[in-house]
């Protein structure tokens, strides 16, 4: 029965990576070997269009694996098994936070918890950021001196920046601007 | 059932334009959550981001089943965490069906250039509301600092920071408290 299997091996993805969206990469390897329903070659290509198209990149793997093996159906339930771990356990944090949101030690223990995730939040930013701007490969391609920033990236950026600042659009208005002009600028 | 049908087209839109994964979601929840609907404060967005980092799962799921929880219960959590994940399984499937070297058309990385720099720079601004908020004396100053500092130079999993975090914040909780006596 595939779309059991399909789901249990999504289920278990979802039960085991912690973290981010690339915690399920290890797995995902794994199941390729195991299963074969995926090459690690899928995996690379999967990498690159949840770089290019909404959403985490272990619901895009689930996705992918399921419809190549099982069509659209298998798509969907290996997203579901994907999710429903994680679905289950934060609505029993969920629930217990509620319970004991007034008493101290847990209060104490946000108190700690929240300038980490600030700064876990914080150091995302900046690694896409330098991954973005900080071109290091052409540099030692070209030795250019000006190939270590792409200043493109760099200019628009700090557009961007103000431009925030002063008209209050909705991030995905400033989303949309952001593509159109990775477009017309060839980035 | 019309709050809950906002909330599925809510995180619909949300899944729709998280480019990158669970950090760049966090702009448009700030806007669509915090200040439009007030469904959560920043506090409490950052709680949901620092357990999403330390329990099995997907951020970006995580704390769309936080938020659908806070909001309408169980069903809530149901909804939010399927809407979050439906417009990747609809774009994906596409993808896996009609196009083949999607990632390698120019002009899709052409744009998805661009949507890099300005997911830092939304980024950047999410994290300058929660800093205000986190970091409100010379203790979380140092925790900030020092979880920052140590994730970009080692490769730790995000779980351990949270757990010692944690764990600081208690201590420095207790300590307070004994201070104030």
């Amino acid at each position: 029965m595939i779309y059991l299997k399909l789901f249990y091996e999504f289920f278990k993805t979802g039960l085991f990576a912690i973290g981010g969206g690339l915690a399920t990469l290890p797995f995902l390897n794994q199941m390729a070997v195991k299963t074969g329903w995926f090459t690690e070659t899928d995996i690379a290509n999967m990498i690159a269009i949840s770089e290019s198209t909404p959403g985490p990149i272990g619901v895009n793997m689930a996705t992918y694996a399921g419809y190549t093996t099982a069509g659209i159906l298998g798509s969907i339930v290996a997203t579901l098994g994907l999710v429903l771990p994680s679905l289950i356990i934060i609505i029993i944090i969920s629930k217990i936070l509620t319970k004991f949101k007034d008493n101290r030690n847990i209060k104490n223990v946000f108190y700690g918890l929240r300038p980490a995730s600030t700064a876990l939040i914080a150091a995302a930013g900046y690694s896409v950021f330098t991954k973005a701007v900080i071109t290091l490969e052409k540099f030692i391609d070209t030795g250019n001196f000006i190939d270590i920033i792409n200043l493109k990236a760099l200019i628009l950026g700090i557009i961007l920046f103000f431009a925030m600042k002063k008209f209050k659009l909705h991030p995905i208005c400033f989303i949309v601007i952001s593509a159109i002009a990775g477009i017309i600028l060839k980035f | 059932m019309k709050e809950l049908l906002e909330l599925f087209f809510i995180f619909a839109k949300i899944g729709g334009f998280t480019f990158g994964g669970g950090y760049a979601m966090l702009p448009i929840l700030q806007k669509e959550i915090v200040e439009k609907r007030g469904w959560a404060t920043d506090e409490e967005l950052t709680d949901y981001y620092a357990i999403g980092q330390c329990t099995p799962g997907i951020i970006a799921i995580n704390t769309a089943t936080f938020i659908g929880y806070k909001f309408k219960g169980i069903l809530g959590g149901i909804i939010a965490t399927l809407a979050v994940v439906a417009p990747s399984v609809v774009i994906i499937s596409i993808i896996a069906a009609f196009i083949q070297n999607f990632a390698h058309i120019i002009w899709v990385q052409q744009a998805f250039s661009g949507i890099r720099i300005c997911v830092c720079v939304l980024i950047l601004n999410a994290v300058v509301k929660l800093f205000e908020k986190s970091v409100i004396d010379k203790y979380t100053g140092g925790i900030f600092l020092a979880v920052f500092i140590s994730n970009i130079f080692f490769e730790i999993t995000p779980a351990v920071f949270i757990i010692l975090a944690g764990i600081c914040g208690m201590i420095i909780g207790e300590k307070k408290s004994h201070q104030a006596n």
